[in-house]
């Protein structure tokens, strides 16, 4: 490097490691948002907007009403915080809610308790630090989601993040895909082993390397959850880079032009999907890829590599040593060797490892954190990977590249602030909505059947013993708390005021997708948990050696487990 | 109604005639602006209005249900295409727009009616839309101020937009007022 150059590598700000860096187009961008908004909640407040008018408008900028005040969904693009953000997050916790943020499965912060007059000021906090709710809500393609590995997997082929970036971007007040029948949602995700419910979304998109290295994707539509679970078709391999923007443009047009209006439930693109049939819509959308104006569309490897300059990569050199450090604290501590079994996933650089912060502590609510533990994390961040924080799709928090010689002194700070539950991936890691104690839709309450499941599961002996195992709730039909794709899901549903709850078993989003089957009659509250015991003792009698649970089910089936919910003495 | 033309109020020298209205005669001196000259008829009246002796202006009225590729024959005798949006939140005729700017090339008025919000507006001129028609008791300068509001986007669109700096992002380019 020239002298010259040095010196202006090292002026220039280290860009953030994990997610795009603005700049100050960006953030122009965002301070018009801001700004229309606050004019927007004037309006209202002085009542020259009615609650009618408004409500499209608020929920352009992911304000809920919900059952007790408003709430704020906050996008996190793609999954991808860093300390300052998360430090402003905790700050806006303690400011203007009680304390606390939930974590969702689309990797976005909920915020239950907001005042509408706050709001303006809220977002503006969040632009502070290049953040945003833009199209958490509304008929628009939603918040981008993305491996929680990403760039960090040993088994990645392709990083996502860097066209999960260019997807965010192209969404972002889309002109032509705002107002879309339904809302749209689309997953990208860069290795073989799916961790991003591909099949599950109205576009799953995955990335690996083609002819000459260059990327291509595979791509799946009309998969989703909600009351018409489907698992998403096939619909073509190897789509360029380069057309990725206009074969999407083309894919999205088809849906707006004759996806249903109708009616809200049959409006989403798996309708379509199923009423064209997989041949008809794909020849729908081969017909506009064809006429398009494909000059206009293309995504040129120039730009590509112009956002990807835009992330800031990690130094990830490790003392020689690091891997054996790492064994012998293992073999040191046995409570520290559980956790290192089941929290970390194995990095694409030796000497480092990702590791996953449980938000599911025993009895605790799935997601939560308060924001001392926010502000702790960003700490954790800082000191053990970069100031990079990862959300998951499973409500967890992943800290990406920690030195393996390291791993110990951050398990050791995580159980001082309650943050260090061995459980990911097992019984107690269980995904819930937020059901009848915040969301208006709700028919049943989902949050205390996961705190008393992971109370009843809290034995970490117990837990790998049953091992994986994934528990989804949902306290509606809508099916936020994917309980379709659940090896064992619970659905919430109300009969004659009473809450009950039916139970779904075989269920999985990831690359064996599979919408689970109905077990039998919904069981009252209180004898739900006890049920789901009964089923996992059943699991454990029956199955092979290393087989899990989900695979118990589909060797033999439902009868077994059938009779040991319902055949009480 | 006002009509909207890039932020300002225009002159309206279009009719637009319903399903079952008389077609207006074309004007005496062709091609000079008389009320009744230049006619917008529903797509179910093509025939009859492309019957009309030369002279007059034609446009054509679309659903949103309706296929762009039905005026592929008639739209180089068609000085205006009109979509409509029921209501905002359905966003057919976004795409509607950009298809006739798209796949068929047509240089010529796309006005867009019913009820879209002010906030749609910069998206209904990216996609190809050039005039608006306000809806009953809609406040010109609101949506002038919503016209103003962004100077970025981060997509492609049919507009002629300037590239700004790296990626997708393009400055919106606004006609002098
Ligand atoms: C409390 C406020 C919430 C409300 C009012 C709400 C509302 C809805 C509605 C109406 C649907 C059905 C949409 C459809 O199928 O067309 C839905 C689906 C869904 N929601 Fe929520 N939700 C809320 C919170 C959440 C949370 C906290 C999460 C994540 C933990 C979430 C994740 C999802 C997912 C994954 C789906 C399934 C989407 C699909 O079909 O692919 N939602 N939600
Ligand atoms: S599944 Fe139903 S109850 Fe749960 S958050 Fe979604 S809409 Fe609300």
């Amino acid at each position: 490097m020239s002298a010259e150059a040095e010196t202006l590598a090292d002026a220039a700000p280290a860009l953030p490691v994990g997610h795009y860096a603005y700049d100050q187009v960006d953030r122009a961008f965002l301070h018009d948002r801001v700004e229309q908004f606050r004019d927007q909640v004037a309006r209202r407040i002085s009542g020259a907007l009615s609650e009618d008018e408004f409500k499209p408008l608020r929920l352009m900028n992911g304000l809920y009403l919900q059952l007790h005040a408003y709430m704020l969904r906050i996008a996190i693009p793609y999954g991808m915080l860093d300390s300052r953000q998360m430090r402003e997050l905790a700050h806006i916790a303690r400011t203007y809610d009680r304390d606390y943020g939930h974590f969702t499965t689309r990797q976005n912060l909920q915020f239950n308790w907001i005042r509408l007059e706050d709001t303006p000021d809220i977002l503006a906090r969040l632009a502070s630090v290049d953040m945003h709710a833009i199209q958490t809500s509304g008929n628009c393609i939603r918040n981008v989601t993305c491996d929680q590995f990403a760039g960090a997997a040993a088994d990645e082929l392709v990083d996502p993040r860097v066209h999960a970036e260019i997807l965010r971007q192209w969404s972002t007040l889309h002109p032509e895909f705002s107002f879309l029948p339904r809302k749209f949602k689309i997953a990208v995700s860069g290795s073989p082993h799916d961790r991003v419910a591909a099949r599950f979304h109205d576009i799953g998109l995955v990335a690996k390397p083609g002819h000459g290295g260059k990327v291509v994707f595979d791509v799946f539509v009309g998969g989703g959850m909600g009351r018409t679970p489907l698992v998403g078709v096939h619909l073509r391999d190897n789509l360029p880079e380069e057309d990725l923007l206009a074969y999407l443009e083309a894919m999205v047009r088809v849906y707006n032009e004759y996806g249903r209006r109708d009616n809200i439930y049959k409006a989403r693109i798996k309708i379509l999907v199923q009423a064209l049939g997989a041949e008809g819509y794909r020849a729908r959308v081969d017909a506009e890829f064809a006429a398009m104006d494909r000059a206009r569309y293309r995504l040129p490897p120039e730009t590509v590599a112009a956002i990807r300059a835009r992330f800031g990569t990690p130094d990830l050199a490790a003392p020689a040593g690091a891997a054996e450090s790492l064994a012998a604290a293992r073999a040191a501590d046995r409570a520290f060797d559980r956790w290192a079994r089941t929290n970390t996933h194995p990095h694409r650089h030796p000497g480092y490892v990702s590791a996953v912060i449980s938000l599911k502590p025993d009895g605790g609510i799935p997601g939560d954190a308060t924001a001392a533990q926010m502000d702790r994390i960003a700490d954790l961040a800082d000191r053990f990977s970069f100031g990079e924080i990862r959300i998951t799709h499973m409500q967890n928090i992943v800290l990406g590249h920690v030195r393996q010689d390291q791993l110990h002194a951050l398990w050791q700070d995580l159980r001082a602030v309650g943050l260090a539950t061995a459980n990911i991936g097992l019984i107690g890691d269980i995904i819930a909505c937020p059901g009848l104690d915040y969301c208006s839709l709700a028919n049943a309450r989902s949050i205390p059947i996961a705190q008393k499941l992971s109370a009843r599961f809290a034995s970490p002996e117990l837990q790998e013993t049953i091992g994986d195992l994934q528990i989804k709730i949902s306290g509606c039909i809508n099916a936020c708390g994917h309980h379709h794709a659940g090896h064992i899901g619970i659905l919430g549903v109300d009969k004659k005021g009473e809450e009950f709850f039916q139970l779904t078993l075989g269920g999985s989003a990831g690359n064996d997708a599979a919408v689970g089957q109905i077990l039998g009659p919904a069981l009252p509250e209180d004898a739900t948990v006890d049920a789901i015991a009964r089923l996992v003792d059943a699991y454990l009698v029956h199955r092979n050696t290393g087989e899990r649970f989900l695979d118990t089910y589909r060797r033999l089936g439902a009868a077994l487990f059938k009779d040991a919910v319902y055949a009480v003495a | 109604m006002p009509l909207l033309e890039n932020g300002q109020v225009v002159e309206d020298p279009w009719t637009m005639v319903g399903p079952d209205d008389p077609l207006p005669p074309t004007g005496a001196v062709p091609g000079d602006a008389v009320p009744g000259d230049a006619v917008i008829v529903p797509l179910s009246r093509l025939e009859e209005g492309l019957a009309r002796p030369p002279g007059g202006k034609l446009g054509v009225a679309l659903a949103p249900d309706d296929e762009i590729a039905v005026l592929r024959t008639a739209l180089p005798r068609l000085a205006l295409v009109a979509v409509t949006f029921p209501t905002f939140r359905d966003g057919r005729a976004f795409s509607q727009c950009r298809a006739l700017r798209e796949h068929l090339d047509f240089p010529g008025e796309i006005r867009v009616t019913g009820r879209p919000l002010p906030d749609q507006y910069e998206f209904l001129l990216r996609c190809g839309a050039s005039t608006v028609l306000l809806p009953e008791g809609d406040d010109p300068a609101t949506w002038a101020r919503a016209h103003a509001r962004f100077t970025t986007a981060y997509q492609p669109a049919v507009r002629d937009e300037r590239a700004e700096g790296f990626g997708l992002r393009r400055l919106l380019g606004r006609l002098p007022a």
